[in-house]
């Protein structure tokens, strides 16, 4: 065979497998070290800078400023009980909802159907984060649908506010949630729900004692996305949440209209704080592996 | 498990149920698209097809889909060659810092988007002077969409194995003949699903899209949250919703057959 330059190429990189590895990566780990970790590195630094009042220009003097008007204030300090008491009632309502439809799918449902129930609840996935919203701000409008179905009840909706944000934060995660704990039941082996009846377990001590702890880490994946979706989400809130701020809105004002970027980095570094906890626990149960 | 007759049943009701929830909100939306009235009242007084006609002529949705498509194919096609690349990398090799790099494409989607958001802005505006715009909205889509292919490819290459590539090594193929008529063919299918998922993950993205956009540029979701609030343009709004709703028929259609015909593969 003929030694040509490409020839000679790919023998040396069949040969050395460092050198393909180091070919492969290089392109993907510039883009993310470059762009990502370099962004959230100068997001960092750029948390003890400030901003010049009178030109609105960002000056590199390095001040705790920033950190201790964010972490002593009592706005910020209130905003974030909210955004997280937001976020963790969200992930906790998901994962009631997910967890019987996930069940049904998984393990009642005939092959057929389970397929059809599968499109059915990925299909709202693929539409429009916005339309979902909006949906919903159609649907709690005064004299929207909700006020006519619970009117007759003696309910009243809720109108916009906190509770709708709720509503709407859970909507739009639902399916991040259930997928993760249908694909996590289909690898529990119906033998081992069969032996559990044998040996005399009535549905609920099944579940409680065989179908949770496998399940546990699914839950957890699944509660990473609407936990955090919903740690930085601050359009759901303008559209249905009335006047209620959530940390995303003092990140957005303070880019935009404030003109802040220190404080609004300085803002951020909450939400990071909080995820990079949640993720370290996660991983701990094992659940980064079935995302 | 032998349920009981009466769990079966309570099951069932329960995910009739919570999809009729789900589909509620959208089919609001479909019916107040004919709507007369402007103001989201239910039952609408009556009907019309005059704002489908104007949703059809509004320039202003129409300029903002064209830029999102462009946006979606730029960053589709970065995440693809991309989302490739690294998971062959952590498929096919074990180095030190193995975790690290996968921890890595997955933080840009586990971090709350008003992080990767302020995070891209502030790097553009105050350490790099970009100025932003389509490129930068490019650039952020496709650092979180790389995910979505890495997990598509990821799990097709652990199904693949080695030994057809290490068959066609045998048999005298260069790396790079190896890849293209071996590797290449069997990743099709997971790429055109990773690409589907980050395509419709950057068309639809709003909140890292308006961190990164500069004033001029207006994507259909940006378009949207600017006209939600107009009650003259609420109906058309409505419109678009229920296009982007039966738009994404489409990818779910494909993605399905592919996973259908991967079953009968097995």
């Amino acid at each position: 065979m003929k030694a040509t330059p490409a020839r000679t190429i790919s023998v040396f990189l069949s040969q050395h497998a460092r050198v393909r590895l180091a070919l492969l990566l290089s392109a993907p780990l510039f883009w993310l070290g470059l762009v990502y970790i370099a962004a959230l590195a100068a997001l960092l630094v750029t948390a003890f800078w400030t901003v010049d009042s009178f030109t609105g220009q960002v000056q590199t003097t390095w001040t705790l400023d920033n950190i201790i008007t964010v972490f002593t204030g009592s706005l910020y300090q209130a905003v974030t009980l909210r955004t997280v008491g937001v976020a963790l009632l969200v992930t906790i309502i998901d994962i009631i909802v997910a967890l019987p439809i996930a069940f049904f799918m998984a393990k009642v449902a005939s092959p057929r159907l389970q397929r059809i129930l599968v499109i059915a609840v990925l299909m709202p996935l693929w539409a429009s984060y916005l339309v979902k919203v909006y949906a919903w701000r159609s649907a709690l409008s005064q004299g929207g649908i909700v006020e006519w179905l619970v009117t007759p009840f003696g309910g009243t909706s809720p109108g916009y506010g906190l509770p709708a944000t709720i509503i709407t934060l859970s909507y739009l995660w639902l399916p991040y949630v259930i997928l993760p704990i249908y694909a996590g039941l289909e690898r529990v082996p119906n033998s081992l729900l069969e032996a559990s009846s044998d040996l005399g377990a009535k549905t609920w001590r099944t579940m409680r004692s065989v179908v949770l702890p496998m399940l546990w880490p699914a839950i957890i994946a699944g509660s990473i996305f609407s936990f955090s979706l919903s740690l930085g989400d601050y359009i759901t809130v303008n559209i249905v949440g009335g006047a209620n701020q959530l940390l995303g809105n003092l990140v957005f004002t303070n880019v935009g209209a404030a003109n802040n970027l220190p404080l609004a980095a300085a803002i951020a570094l909450i939400p990071i704080g909080i995820m990079i906890v949640y993720l370290g626990v996660a991983r701990r149960t094992g659940a980064l592996n079935s995302l | 498990m032998r349920l009981s007759r009466v769990a079966r049943v309570t099951l069932g009701t329960i995910t009739a149920l919570i999809l009729a929830v789900v589909y509620m909100p959208l089919f609001v939306v479909f019916v107040n698209s004919f709507s007369t009235s402007t103001s989201l009242t239910w039952p609408p007084p009556g009907f019309t097809l005059e704002w489908w006609g104007r949703a059809f002529r509004n320039a202003g949705a129409l300029e903002g889909v064209t830029t999102s498509l462009q946006i979606a194919l730029a960053s589709t096609a970065i995440a693809l060659v991309l989302g490739t690349l690294v998971s062959l990398a952590l498929q096919r090799h074990t180095f030190f810092g193995r975790d690290s790099v996968s921890l890595l494409v997955i933080l840009p989607i586990a971090l709350p988007g008003i992080v990767t958001g302020i995070a891209l802005n502030n790097a553009f505006r105050t350490i790099l002077d970009v100025r932003l715009g389509v490129l930068t909205i490019i650039v952020a889509h496709a650092t979180f969409c790389i995910v979505t292919v890495f997990n598509n490819v990821i799990a097709r290459l652990r199904r693949m194995g080695t030994s057809l590539e290490e068959a066609s090594a045998d048999l005298g193929a260069g790396v790079w003949t190896t890849f293209r008529l071996v590797t290449f063919p069997q990743l099709r299918s997971a790429l055109l699903a990773g690409g589907l998922l980050a395509f419709a993950l950057s068309f639809d993205e709003i909140i890292v899209t308006t961190f990164t956009a500069g004033a001029g540029v207006t994507t259909l979701p940006i378009w949207i949250l600017d006209n939600l609030f107009r009650p003259s343009q609420a109906p058309i709004v409505n419109v678009i919703a229920v296009m982007l709703v039966f738009v994404s028929i489409v990818p779910i259609y494909f993605a399905q057959r592919l996973a259908g015909a991967e079953q009968l593969q097995k």
